[in-house]
């Protein structure tokens, strides 16, 4: 069980035996009140979203979800197909399941896909992926501690705001779960 | 180039402005023959309230807020004193919110709560003065109109304006703190700021109650731009109700299977020569946030916990 203490942007619970996935958490309390723990909800099977605010005392059911390797293999009209390692078996998931995964997906890549109770229902990524940057404005000397942004291309296509200090050919660490850009890394 | 120079330097701006602010805030006490005072961070007994979590340390506590301390020190013949210190409240953490947080604490003999929120006003014009000729920092929400009056509502009134429940009925059904962030909240000092006043006496342990309604307490919170900035109030001054008051949050919390505090004997003594008076807690990190335009008190302080 977890309590209100744990909840938190991804967590994953199971509500009227559904997972539901937290996609909005806020932490809010008056001065002298309680505490309050708003949520946005997402249902992790259809894709439809709720808000619900819940207390310090409630308890919640987490959802009994694994995962299993799988190869991407292609996209299909709006689908995108998946094999099974083990039995080759082919999967699918609709472009609502895969989600923001997208902005990470290269073909033929290993990634672990989602089951609530054998249904495939999305793609588990990992928290961090690194990918190389391949296109970017050159980097304009001096300008190092600025504390500014400029926005690059990587490896599948998705655009992210990057210091600018970052250039073409380098590879960096993505947050899966925010989209944004953490760090470079080296070799 | 190390990534961490480069989220401290997007930083710069918010902490200059901060360094302004509170040396403006300095100067606007010192101007008012206040006296700045230190009290000491860790303490045996925070003040006993329902839902303020102490952290604890060895087998005392990091305060809550200096209130305790400070109040002593008005009941020694202190008449205007003032604190800029660090507060620590265990779990508490979102956008609004960090476990070790700024405060800046105020108290003025034969004030009472009205008599400080006009100081408050006063004090955060002339801040706000300051912070305004930093010109390429400083974004004041332009929607929201800084010059005096602010407005000021009960919170009666406001739960009659804006929830789709009266006070009464939401205090039966112990929503009011739902209630109160769901609906009303976000309404609060949109346009000018506006100070919410008279409580009702359950959410106010230490604050002074209303003599011809008792049911109300004489206290206040300061809202700019739907977010709560200053807490105030005509302070409690009779050790006997005060006594009776921490009863009732400690027997509540022990209900709730909460941290036990002991209660704080040496301040309800000194609670025997209190003069009236008037005292506000006031969230510099906040402040921070309306004054920069920022929706995270991440950007606000150099270093969120999460980084340490």
């Amino acid at each position: 069980m977890y309590t209100a203490s744990d909840l938190r942007k991804g967590l994953r619970l199971k509500i009227d035996n559904e997972p539901y996935v937290i996609v909005e958490f806020n932490f809010v309390k008056p001065g002298k009140g309680q505490a309050l723990y708003r949520t946005k909800l997402k249902n992790m099977i259809n894709g439809n979203q709720f808000e619900r605010t819940f207390r310090s005392v409630d308890n919640f059911e987490p959802a009994d979800l694994r995962e299993k390797k799988m190869q991407y293999l292609y996209k299909e009209g709006d689908k995108f197909c998946f094999m099974d390692n083990e039995n080759y078996e082919q999967v699918y998931l609709t472009e609502d399941q895969v989600g923001d995964a997208v902005n990470f997906l290269l073909d033929n890549i290993e990634v672990e896909i989602l089951l609530f109770e054998d249904r495939p229902i999305g793609i588990s990524l990992p928290n961090f992926v690194e990918l190389f940057v391949t296109e970017a404005e050159p980097w304009a000397k001096g300008d190092t501690v600025s504390g500014a942004t400029k926005p690059v291309k990587v490896q599948t296509g998705y655009t992210i705001l990057v210091p600018t200090f970052v250039s073409e050919g380098e590879k960096i660490r993505i947050d899966t779960r925010t989209g944004e850009y953490l760090t470079r890394v080296k070799g | 180039m190390r990534d961490e120079q480069f989220y401290l330097a997007r930083k710069s701006g918010n902490l200059r402005l901060r360094a302004v602010l509170i040396s403006s805030i300095r100067r606007f006490f010192e101007k008012h023959l206040f006296l700045e005072v230190e009290t000491p961070l860790c303490i045996p007994a925070p003040a006993p309230e329902e839902h303020i979590e102490a952290i604890p340390s060895e087998d005392w506590f990091l305060q809550t807020s200096p209130e305790l301390y400070m109040k002593r020190l008005m009941a020694a013949g202190y008449p205007r004193i003032f604190q800029i210190c660090k507060c620590f409240r265990a779990n508490e953490r979102g956008n609004r919110h960090l476990p070790e947080f700024t405060m800046l604490e105020w108290y003025v003999a034969q004030f009472d709560y009205h008599q400080l929120m006009d100081q408050c006003e006063t004090l955060l014009i002339d801040a706000f003065q300051s912070a305004k000729q930093m010109q390429s920092i400083a974004q004041l929400p332009s929607e929201i109109h800084f010059c005096s009056p602010w407005h000021r509502i009960t919170v009666a009134d406001a739960f009659m304006q804006y929830a789709p429940v009266s006070l009464e009925e939401a205090l039966e059904k112990n929503r009011f703190d739902e209630i109160l962030v769901e609906y009303v909240e976000p309404h609060l000092g949109k346009d000018r700021p506006l100070f919410l006043y008279d409580y009702p006496r359950s959410m106010a342990a230490l604050a002074k109650l209303k003599e011809d309604r008792p049911d109300i307490a004489e206290r206040f919170e300061l809202y700019i731009g739907g977010i709560e900035i200053a807490n105030g109030f005509s302070e409690l001054t009779d050790p006997v109700s005060q006594r009776r008051r921490f009863e009732e949050a400690l027997a509540f919390r022990a209900g709730e299977n909460r941290a036990k505090y002991p209660m704080p004997e040496p301040f309800l003594a000194a609670l025997e020569n209190l003069p009236p008076c008037a005292g506000i807690a006031l969230g510099i990190d906040r402040l921070i946030m309306i004054l920069t335009g920022t929706s995270t008190i991440d950007d606000v302080v150099a270093f969120p916990p999460e980084w340490l």
